[in-house]
């Protein structure tokens, strides 16, 4: 399992934890079951702060992705894709109003911001 | 982590010319507390006082679930309550003329729990000379040799005062990695006060902050990293910052910096798209607790 942590990105190392691991649990790497390291653990071979670690795992678990047992640590439960289909949509939606607002601010027409974005598809033709 | 390892609550120490102000605070059980300040602003003395070495005017402390000072404290010593406590100082307590072997026999002698092959271990991967005597150890030797001694017994609470600051860069990060091996176990602690902010930065779960006798921060690293901000602007944007975030500023000729906490709220309140005067756009920078120590105590 390979979790890389970047100091100069402007994602809260959590959040880059949990996407990884999401991403993993999404793409079939990590299986229903399977164990993941304890947070102990992660944290010291991250070289990061315990507690970067526990909130990693609680939002995890919030979004129903792992779940941890007291003394026996942290499982991969069954991926839930309609919670991640949500997430990615919103993410789409909050890339796209900010396109459309630059289009406003500068005056640049729907009809041009909708031709672009067929062209982004590929299928502009 | 609802326990804490060391409770320190109103804790008064008085000296010629220095006072620690009833200063109170809580180190969780299982975390990493970087404690720091300037030269002379009280960690040492806040240290000696957890351990028992300088007696508190007022104040209750309580390591380990033993009340050491306060109304009701046990003045028993307690071997078995000791020896879960490591302590490692700046400089190294051992007799010159020991080596290695002399001084793991000596031990054996003081810790019932002292383990001879985690001791073996660590003059090892420290690489440590066994032939040489104590005195012709470097200071980087000394150190690590102090070190290997405190975690080569069972412990709970490993207490370091600037234990790392003559070390070069190289063995300080072995260092920290080692002390990262030993918070693995949850039940585990280590309060360590040391003026290189970096190392902290590194390796702390909370940030404690003192500046002459009083405590002014007690953060996780976590908040003070994502949470605080510097904002750079021109003066009259930095008139408009709400007060109760600000922590410290500079102003410049050119412009203020302004500390501030709780960065998020700066952005929604629409701080950053209203322009004035000269049409400057404030931006805001990550901080790193070194910058958030010179503004607190240098700033305010």
């Amino acid at each position: 399992m390979n979790i890389i942590i970047s100091n100069s990105s402007d994602k809260p190392i959590y959040e880059q934890i949990t996407d990884q691991i999401k991403n993993m649990v999404m793409s079939g790497q990590l299986k229903e079951g399977m164990p993941l390291p304890s947070m102990r653990t992660l944290a010291k071979d991250l070289r990061i702060s315990v507690i970067t670690t526990k909130r990693a795992y609680e939002e995890l678990e919030r979004d129903g992705f792992i779940a941890t047992m007291v003394g026996k640590g942290s499982f991969v439960k069954a991926a839930d894709t309609r919670l991640v289909r949500e997430e990615k949509l919103k993410r789409i939606e909050g890339l796209l109003a900010e396109a459309v607002n630059v289009a406003n601010g500068s005056g640049i027409e729907r009809a041009e911001v909708m031709e672009m974005l067929d062209l982004v598809y590929g299928n502009g033709e | 982590m609802s326990k804490n390892a060391i409770e320190v609550k109103n804790l008064t120490k008085k000296y010629d010319g220095f006072l620690l102000d009833n200063i109170s605070f809580d180190i969780p059980e299982g975390s990493i507390v970087g404690f720091i300040g300037e030269n002379g602003a009280g960690k040492s003395t806040t240290i000696k006082a957890i351990l028992g070495l300088v007696p508190a005017d007022q104040g209750e402390i309580t390591v380990l679930e033993q009340k050491i000072a306060g109304e009701t404290a046990d003045k028993k010593s307690n071997e078995k309550w000791r020896e879960q406590i490591s302590v490692v100082f700046d400089e190294c307590n051992f007799s010159n003329e020991l080596k290695i072997r002399n001084i793991n026999s000596f031990m054996k002698n003081i810790y019932r729990t002292w383990n001879e092959n985690v001791f073996m271990e660590y003059t090892q991967k420290f690489s440590l000379p066994v032939d040489k005597k104590v005195k012709d150890f470097s200071k980087g030797m000394k150190m690590k040799l102090s070190i290997a001694v405190a975690l080569s017994h069972d412990s709970r609470l490993l207490i370091l005062d600037e234990a790392t600051s003559g070390l070069d860069p190289v063995v300080r990060n072995e260092i920290l990695d080692i002390f990262r091996e030993y918070v693995v176990d949850e039940h585990r602690t280590i309060f360590l006060s040391s003026h290189i902010t970096s190392d902290i930065e590194k390796i702390a779960d909370y940030i404690l902050l003192i500046h002459q006798g009083k405590i002014l921060l007690m953060e996780s690293k976590d908040t003070l990293i994502y949470e605080y901000g510097m904002v750079k602007c021109s003066k009259e944007q930095a008139e408009s910052i709400p007060e109760k975030i600000v922590i410290g500023r500079e102003d410049t000729e050119f412009g203020s910096s302004v500390l501030v906490k709780d960065k998020e709220s700066l952005k929604d309140s629409g701080f950053f798209d209203r322009q004035t005067g000269e049409g400057i756009k404030p931006v805001i920078d990550r901080v790193d607790i070194e910058e958030i120590l010179l503004y607190i105590v240098k700033h305010r």
